[in-house]
């Protein structure tokens, strides 16, 4: 055995990491004057207090299953794919071109072009990184994290030049045709006539974030291609032994990774309330996604758990800084310690507990 | 417990002093150590007379190299007395078991490969910040320990350009110079040619004119019969007997190491060989490095025989394997069944190989036929998972069958514990290796490959495994075996080539030669010298 049970690993390590994170984050509250207590129930209350926030939260959430999904399938070939960030603004570049250069009749049309286009786009984004990557062994970090950098120049000098609307000093496109606008879930809820989400902008895809994780499990768990690349990931040597291609799977691996991200900028374009592409289109989904990835173990139900999570977080710290005086770069503490503990600090949490139930397990032994 | 009783008595506590007034040089009382829920030492007690050579032999994961890491200061015992020379000592690091007179010469040595022997001998246990006075003293004391033991080691010489006997000896000198006064040896002749062993033995026996205890760890059982006083068993983390040497013998030992009767010789009828299956011509091999690893190789294996390749690891036998299962470039010929094989282009990697009928059980499970964490039903698809049998449909691997595949594997090769889902790191070396010959075995290839078939394996399974290959063999399939182990080779193949420096020295029949030819063979004689 690893020395811990199942349930050990997926819910006791982060219930853990979380708590402690809560009690840095009181300490942070009490340093600033805040009152704790008022403070957490404020970010509760605006995660998920009323329908509004929690249409909120959920937007965020299918943003950060995307990103999740793109690091975690990259991490089961041993692959960091840290670029999620460019991929998405990609995938924004992307769909915003097909939604604003072609005429669609419909919003599924326009649902399954613009998915399309942004998973294509966020995979040519990684496709050079990869390559080096694969064929001549430059590390995935560095150059992903650069193509960040490089997609960010990119976008700007698209949304400040040739996709500019005329007479406009907003560097973004202008809103896309009313035909590619997705539906809200408000509007969804109110073909049956509830009245849900407010007027949030969580939409159709969040649906389409589900099956991705769908299509992910099944990608991973359940074909030919998954098992390779989780071959490639555990063993190189091995994979090498059975004849796995190191130099294919890795590209393809990278690929898929890069295109889930840039299918979140189908949420965060053609799926916002005034839909069109500005320049922080990614919005740090990208790193976030990363801890998502890590805290979810990287299998699509604990990302979604997570996502869930992180979504509450930064939808809950938004109103948390607007309802009080407490600074938004606060906010951006509470969720970088969140950060911390569950993604970089998850070994410190996770190898105590498992010497705990290793010496558990002695004494039961003992016992017999 | 069938095991035998052991021959000597218990210990008291308060007695550490024997009969005959002479301590012990080590004496262990009552060692326990426990890892998580295993057990891998249980109150273990052992003495050791100064002078003499104890052997410790035991299976894979009997406890041995536990029991030794735990006299070298690397674990603590979790009970249990440690007395040197008859005064309780207590090992909390191997700084300590240096000062107690005890060195320890590992299986992996550690040398820095592009220091002199002399500054390896010397690297620890410098006198001061200046290197100079040091290394002078050391100089001195090198050569007196050099030839009082007849070790002929010359302490200028650049470890990474003296063999790997001359290494071992520089361990061994490394420890003399830290004024060991016990040995502790670990698998010392895995690495080695017979005439290497010969030598090291011939070391071991002058140390022990000199007075030295030596504790020599192995699973070898002849080592154990030719060298060793006095050989203490250990078998799932008990010492089962300690018996002199003398008063037992191989068939005994392997019974105690193992507990039932052991077939120690492979039982075989003679072959009957038929066309030729795999024919390689002048096939040559160079690494990434640009070393040249296989040098104009040719043979060829018929239907129904085992072509054993003899030879000290690191002489081109594993580039020849990896060549085979399509994991290497080289050039030359290949035919199988007089089709070429692809050497270099899209059809040399190891799924065309597969598909043409080439199984291949690697040198190295753990790094190359396993994926340690993956579960043993997807080790077992592992390289066959393009198989019809194992798809639901285009698109979907078919994990049911996969499972239910692996469990029928797992009884028929008696794996245990018979748990498909657990992961292979959590298997024994054994069963690890069992997993993998079930899954290239049951393919009923035409060729078979097998790399030190029963390397790390324990006794009983490597028994079951040989009768695996033997009955591959009689099915009429070729199969190539290339292993260290002599006597495996001496034992399973139908004819023996030797490797050395990537040719092959010559070819034998195994009932026309013997261990000594064979090892001179592997030294890298002629065929006209050896004979």
């Amino acid at each position: 055995m690893d020395g811990m049970p199942k349930w050990a690993d997926v819910v006791l390590v982060p219930v853990i990491s979380l708590i402690l994170a809560a009690i840095i984050s009181v300490i942070v509250f009490m340093a600033i004057g805040q009152n704790p207590w008022e403070a957490i129930k404020l970010m509760a209350y605006g995660a998920v207090g009323t329908s509004d926030f929690l249409g909120y939260t959920l937007f965020y959430a299918t943003n950060f299953i995307f990103t999740g999904l793109c690091v975690a399938v990259a991490f089961h070939a041993s692959l960091f794919n840290i670029g999620g960030e460019g991929q998405v603004l990609l995938g924004g570049l992307g769909a915003a071109i097909v939604c604003i250069f072609i005429p669609w009749p419909h919003w599924t049309l326009a649902l399954v072009a613009g998915s399309a286009a942004a998973a294509l786009f966020g995979a040519l984004w990684v496709v050079i990184p990869a390559y080096l990557q694969a064929r001549r062994g430059s590390h995935i970090v560095i150059t992903t994290i650069m193509f960040n950098f490089m997609a960010s120049g990119l976008l700007i000098f698209m949304l400040a030049g040739p996709l500019k609307p005329a007479g406009t000093m907003q560097v973004a496109t202008g809103i896309f045709p009313e035909a590619t606008h997705l539906p809200s879930l408000h509007d969804l809820a109110g073909v049956f006539g509830l009245d849900l989400f407010g007027r949030s902008p969580v939409n159709i895809s969040i649906f389409l974030a589900l099956a991705a994780c769908v299509g992910v499990w099944a990608l991973i768990w359940h074909t030919r291609l998954g098992f390779e690349i989780r071959a490639l990931g555990r063993s190189e040597s091995a994979a090498k032994y059975s004849g796995i291609s190191a130099v294919n799977i890795t590209m393809i691996a990278l690929l898929i990774s890069g295109g889930l991200a840039g299918m979140m900028a189908v949420n965060n374009t053609m799926g916002i309330n005034s839909p069109q592409l500005v320049d922080n289109a990614a919005g740090g989904a990208g790193f976030i996604g990363i801890a998502v990835a890590l805290m979810g173990r990287n299998h699509p139900v604990g990302i979604v758990i997570a996502a869930l999570l992180f979504g509450a977080l930064y939808q809950g710290g938004a109103e948390l800084s607007a309802a009080t005086s407490v600074q938004v770069q606060i906010v951006v503490v509470i969720q970088a310690l969140v950060i911390m503990f569950t993604g970089a600090l998850d070994e410190m949490v996770r190898s105590p507990i498992r010497k705990i139930f290793l010496r558990m397990d002695r004494s039961s032994v003992a016992g017999e | 417990m069938a095991s035998p009783p052991p021959t000597l008595p218990p210990y008291s506590a308060e007695r550490c002093i024997d009969m005959n007034d002479i301590a012990p040089a080590i004496e262990l009382k009552g060692i326990s150590k426990a890892f998580g829920p295993v057990q891998a030492n249980k109150d273990i007690s052992i003495r050791v007379m100064p002078g003499t050579i104890h052997g410790i032999i035991g299976e894979n994961g009997a406890g041995k190299s536990t029991l030794m890491s735990i006299l070298y200061g690397f674990y603590k015992a979790d009970a249990g007395e440690v007395f040197i020379s008859g005064v309780k000592t207590e090992i909390p690091d191997s700084q300590a078991a240096i000062s107690a007179g005890i060195g320890m010469v590992f299986q992996h040595f550690k040398l820095v490969k592009n220091f002199s022997v002399l500054e390896n001998v010397v690297l620890g246990a410098e006198d001061g910040a200046l290197l100079k006075p040091s290394l002078r003293k050391a100089r001195k004391q090198l050569t007196a320990l050099s030839e009082e033991y007849e070790l002929n080691v010359d302490p200028d010489a650049i470890i990474e350009d003296i063999g790997v006997g001359m290494q071992q000896r520089v361990e061994i000198l490394k420890a003399l110079y830290r004024q060991a006064d016990i040995l502790i040896l670990d698998e010392p002749t895995g690495v080695l040619t017979p005439a290497e062993a010969d030598q090291l033995f011939r070391i071991l026996g002058r140390l022990k004119e000199e007075g030295k205890t030596i504790i020599l760890i192995t699973h070898k059982l002849r080592e154990i019969m030719d060298i060793t006083d006095t050989v203490s068993v250990m078998r799932r983390g008990e010492m089962t007997s300690t018996v002199k040497t003398s008063e037992t013998n191989p068939a005994d030992l392997a019974e105690r190491m193992v507990g039932r009767k052991v077939l120690l010789r492979v039982d075989k009828v003679p072959a009957q060989p038929k066309d030729v299956v795999l024919d390689v011509r002048n096939l040559n091999v160079t690494d990434d490095k640009g070393v040249h690893r296989v040098k104009d190789v040719s043979f060829n294996i018929r239907a129904g025989e085992i072509l054993g390749i003899a030879g000290v690891s690191g002489n081109g036998q594993s580039e020849l394997l990896e060549v085979l299962g399509g994991y290497e470039k080289a050039t030359g010929e290949i035919y199988l069944n007089g089709d070429q094989l692809d050497l270099t282009g899209d059809k040399s990697d190891g799924q065309s190989r597969r598909a043409r009928g080439i199984a291949h059980v690697p040198e190295d499970r753990q790094q190359e036929g396993l994926i340690m964490d993956f579960a043993a039903w997807e080790n077992t698809a592992f390289g066959y998972h393009h198989d019809p049998r194992y798809q639901r449909n285009r698109l979907l691997m078919d994990n049911a069958a996969i499972l239910k595949d692996t469990q029928e594997k797992m009884d028929r090769f008696d794996v245990r514990p018979p748990n498909p889902m657990l992961a292979a790191k959590n298997f024994s070396g054994g069963n690890q290796q069992k997993i993998v010959v079930a899954r290239e075995i049951e393919r009923n290839p035409d060729v078979l490959l097998v790399g030190q078939p029963t390397r790390g394996v324990d006794i009983g399974a490597i028994e079951f495994i040989h009768q695996q290959i033997v009955a591959l063999r009689d099915a009429g399939k070729a199969i190539l075996l290339v292993s260290v182990e002599l006597e495996e080779i001496m034992g399973l193949s139908d004819r023996i080539a030797v490797m050395f420096d990537g040719q092959i020295m010559g070819e034998r029949l195994p009932n026309e030669t013997d261990e000594k030819e064979l090892g001179l063979l592997m030294a890298g004689m002629t065929d006209g010298e050896a004979a």
